[in-house]
């Protein structure tokens, strides 16, 4: 396939102001196909969020460049930005701050299209109506205020807010972390129907490999700020490459007592993005039996390993056993 | 005092009970406002409020002489509270009474427009200043820090010596220019918290601008110390007033206003003390009230209470 | 069979709602037991009842707006909890039974040392000399897996991560070897290779201190990792009851199962989930007869009258009709 992916990252940066810098986003380079989804995983401190807000221009990068549908998103001025807008949208993780407490449901929706001119002031309601059917919820709710809704029913309508523009790409922070089990079924299940029926192309974000297996095309891992794998998903879940992605996969409780999965329990925590280590970022926690003083001086680039071209791992032992 | 007046004071404090009761009962569905009640002394407080205000939009009914009219200079001059004069006559044989509730237009008014002038600026100040950080930040809150620490009440004679006697609406206008500098501190601590919001980012994720994301997204929601500081912003101004017109430099006689009554009844306070006595506490009743309603309102407004 | 450490019967929590919103019965009737040794996991989703429960056995819920109903029995060692007057309680809590919360950033106190909060319990409960008791929390410390904990011992809260705060909640739960470990949710906060670390810790320091452990959660793989016996609970009560393994590979409530197939799984390919439709009831307005039955796929009119009780033999019960009535089994959508 050599179509243009419809969202192209390269080498994007995000350093926080500060003695010594916070070095949130590393130079991360992703691209995602139009349709597809790339599930971007990493625990606490390893940059994924700022990572999708800074693909939308919510934040400055430090430097880097990121291409959607052919332009460059961080050179437009503000009226250009502003269409772009339309075309990417974000689903935030807390329900209970991802919406205005003083705006209701009706008014948080109509915003967007009010924004855009979207639909002239007949039609709003019929709109509104419209989105909240499309999104699982009774129409009734468009009176109410947030406060009145559950976790699950306010993380809909906040997907009804991305979708009330007619995105073609949006960026799902971690929509389902909060939410309890049954509804975050629900809810995943949701985010499928949605792409299926209005092709669209997703960023999900999340720290639950679990989840992310259930809707990811590719999956991409992050660790400091750095991607250090990248695969489709069945490989990334079948044979993964990376110390740190076979240690987040050993390390996912699973529901079934006589599993007998050897645990690969990592030593300390991740290091403070402001102080991350020389060489390898993960190379003080790494238990890679192979891991040696390359390690410590050598950074690891984003190397294809080899299970294939689409396979990348940042390793200098990912074609070794563990 | 004549008996029509006796009977419209009457109904006059029962409406205000009426307000306290009608505010509580409709209030009582929100979870502000039950804590709000909570306070023994917010009750009292919009009691006391809603009962100036009713005598100062009903002086002419509850009241039975002219505020200005000199009755009998000879005989009626400083005389003490009776039935006809039920708050007593001052130096000029002004009844008191009549004086205090026509004054509470004048001190309510300067009050409020005051308070008006000096929490919008200090709302704008301080949420562009939250809102957009950095060097905008940076020089206005200097020119806050440098307001802060100027004395007002020079500041106002100096503008007297310049220009001299102040309108009604000028005085206001100076009171205002003056008064934001606490407030724009205040809103822009709550600025920067609630920018940081996601449904601020969500905002500007659909593409508000940043007139939109502050006017509809962050200052509602960072309402609770701009409602608070209005409430004590009112008392604050109305103590500036009365110093000024204590002074002789706010509002002009004959035009009642509280603290030009104390002016006019300082010399004989050993002989009529009732002169300075009565607009006094009719100024210590309304700050204090004020006050409680402002604390209440911080009390039930406050975002860690709620849920 | 041995004495239960801790017997809990018919444990009723109501909690007074203002403003005439009725009585939320967050715990209506929930027995189990706790045997020395032994993990019992406590699975639900939020809205069940599993923190009100475990606050209950304390006695740790304020008096208004909560208040455990009489006729609820809490039994240690054969003590009524509930009868206790508060210097014997006292003497129980952080010393007998001991808890750790889920939130380690707000469960420590901010302005007291890591190692003064973990000597606290000793002080209080052992008598402890500050010398001594010092050496004891670095000891604690050191057990549970902090590093250079004769330097940390010194250190605020804010100067460490949330797995090295949750290991100090640990310590402080454990400085007097409680018999029993009350653990609710000690992992949800934390990364997953935090949370690795973490139930690792757990299971080392029960072999070794011989502790019974009550582990509230609401992952399943969680608790199919470390419990010997699990309870699920749903609308303050228990639905189902069993051995962990039992339970897995067959759980007997619909709620269960339809919490079995709405986890996301690693093994699993790509595909859709089996949500549970509809949402938790309040606590205000449980439903009547069965409470699962407004998103039961199985439900018939018996289940929305009557209530069913705990059904079943051995040690596998579930409170569902369809344990006496398996014909009435719905058979599963074509997916």
């Amino acid at each position: 396939m050599t179509t243009a992916p419809l969202v192209d990252i390269q080498n994007l940066v995000k350093h926080y102001p500060g003695r010594p810098p916070v070095r949130a986003v590393d130079g991360v380079s992703l691209s995602i196909a139009a349709g597809q989804t790339l599930g971007l995983v990493g625990e606490s401190g390893s940059g994924k969020s700022t990572v999708g807000r800074t693909v939308l221009r919510l934040q400055e990068p430090t430097s880097g460049r990121v291409v959607f549908d052919g332009e460059d998103v961080f050179a437009l001025a503000t009226g250009p930005l502003r269409a772009l807008r339309r075309r990417m949208q974000i689903v935030f993780q807390d329900p209970y701050s991802s919406l205005n407490p003083r705006m209701t449901v009706a008014q948080t929706l109509r915003e967007p299209l009010e924004i855009h001119r979207l639909a002239p002031p007949a039609q709003m309601e019929a709109r509104v109506t419209a989105l909240l059917e499309e999104v699982g919820l009774d129409p009734a709710f468009a009176g109410r205020y947030p406060h009145e809704l559950s976790g699950g029913q306010r993380q809909r309508v906040g997907i009804a807010r991305a979708l009330s523009v007619e995105p073609r790409f949006i960026v799902c922070d971690e929509p389902v972390s909060a939410l309890d089990v049954s509804v975050q079924a629900q809810v995943l299940n949701l985010l499928a129907d949605l792409q299926k029926k209005r092709s669209l192309t997703y960023l999900f974000i999340a720290h639950d490999l679990a989840v992310v297996r259930h809707i990811a095309d590719h999956v991409a891992v992050m660790y400091l700020g750095r991607i250090v794998e990248r695969a489709p998903a069945a490989a990334i879940y079948a044979a993964p490459r990376h110390p740190y992605t076979r240690a987040l996969l050993s390390a996912v409780p699973e529901p079934n007592p006589r599993a007998t999965r050897e645990r690969i329990v990592l030593s300390g925590d991740m290091p403070s993005p402001a102080h991350p280590p020389a060489g390898c970022p993960f190379h003080p926690r790494c238990p890679h039996p192979k891991k040696n003083d390359r390690c410590r001086t050598e950074t690891p680039a984003l190397r294809v390993t080899g299970d294939g071209p689409a396979h990348l791992a940042a390793c200098h032992f990912a074609e070794e056993p563990m | 005092m004549t008996l029509p007046a006796w009977f419209a004071l009457l109904v006059a404090f029962a409406l205000a009970a009426w307000t306290v009761r009608e505010a509580r009962r409709r209030t009582a569905r929100h979870e502000a406002g039950r804590r709000f009640f909570r306070h023994p002394t917010a009750a009292w407080g919009i009691g006391v409020l809603a009962f100036f205000v009713i005598v100062a939009l009903a002086a002419p009914l509850v009241t039975s002489y002219d505020p200005r009219a000199q009755l009998d200079v000879v005989h009626l001059k400083n005389q003490a509270p009776s039935w006809s004069y039920i708050l007593g006559t001052d130096v000029y044989s002004r009844d008191l009474w009549t004086r205090v509730a026509f004054g509470a237009r004048v001190s309510l008014l300067v009050g409020a427009l005051g308070m008006l002038v000096a929490v919008t600026l200090g709302t704008l100040v301080g949420a562009v200043a939250g809102y957009y950080r950095h060097w905008i930040d940076a020089v206005l809150m200097r020119s806050v820090d440098v307001g802060l620490a100027l004395p007002r009440i020079f500041v106002l004679l100096i503008a007297i010596a310049l220009f001299g006697q102040l309108p009604l609406a000028a005085l206001v206008l100076v009171i205002g220019l003056t008064s934001w500098f606490g407030t724009s501190r205040l809103v822009r601590a709550e600025v920067l918290s609630v920018r940081e919001r996601d449904f601020v980012a969500a905002a500007r994720a659909v593409g508000a601008g940043p007139g939109r994301v502050i006017f509809r997204h962050v200052l509602p929601n960072a309402a609770a110390p701009i409602i608070v500081s209005a409430a004590l912003g009112i008392g604050n101004v109305l103590l500036l007033e009365a110093a000024l017109s204590f002074l002789g430099i706010g509002v002009a006689p004959p035009t009642p206003s509280w603290g030009n009554m104390i002016a006019d009844g300082a010399p004989y306070l050993a002989s009529a003390p009732w002169t300075t006595l009565f607009p006094g506490l009719a100024i210590a009743l309304v700050v204090m009230a004020l006050n409680a309603v402002g604390d209440a309102l911080r009390d039930a407004l406050d975002p860690r209470q709620e849920g | 069979m041995t004495e239960p450490l801790l017997r809990v019967r018919d444990l009723k929590t109501y909690f007074v709602t203002e403003h005439g919103r009725g009585t939320a019965r967050a715990v209506d009737g929930v027995s189990f037991e706790l045997h020395a040794g032994e993990t019992l996991g406590i699975v639900g989703e939020s809205g069940c009842g599993k923190t009100v429960t475990s606050l209950s056995i304390l006695r740790l819920i304020p008096e208004p707006p909560g208040h455990i109903r009489p006729g609820s029995v809490i039994e240690f060692e054969g003590r009524n909890l509930l009868a206790l007057a508060p210097p014997d309680l006292r003497a129980i809590r952080g010393n007998q039974i001991a808890m750790v919360f889920q939130e380690p950033m707000t469960s420590l106190n901010p302005v007291f040392t890591i190692g003064d909060q973990v000597a606290e319990a000793a002080i209080i409960h052992q008598g402890l000399s500050r010398k001594a008791a010092r050496a004891r929390a670095i000891e604690m410390l050191t057990l549970v897996g902090i590093p250079d904990p004769a330097e940390r011992v010194d250190h605020y809260p804010h100067q460490l991560s949330g797995g090295m705060r949750q290991r100090v909640m640990i310590a402080m739960a454990l400085v007097c070897h409680p018999k029993v470990l009350i653990a609710d949710e000690p992992t949800t906060a934390l990364d997953v290779t935090i949370q690795a670390q973490i139930l690792e810790l757990l299971e080392r320091l029960q072999a070794e201190l011989g502790m019974a452990v009550l582990l509230i959660t609401h992952d399943l793989g969680v608790v199919a990792g470390q419990a010997d016996r699990v309870i699920v609970m749903y609308a303050g009560q228990v639905v189902e009851t069993a051995p962990t393994t039992a339970l897995f590979d067959g759980p007997l409530h619909p709620y269960t199962e339809g919490l079995m197939a709405a986890v996301p799984r690693i093994d699993a390919p790509k595909s859709r989930l089996q949500a549970i439709p509809g949402q938790v009831p309040a606590a205000t307005a449980w439903p009547s007869g069965c409470r699962f039955h407004p998103r039961c796929p199985h439900a018939w009119t018996k289940c929305k009258i009557e209530e069913p009780p705990l059904l079943g033999t051995g040690d596998h019960t579930a409170r569902c009709w369809l344990v006496q009535e398996p014909a009435r089994r719905k058979p599963a959508p074509a997916t």
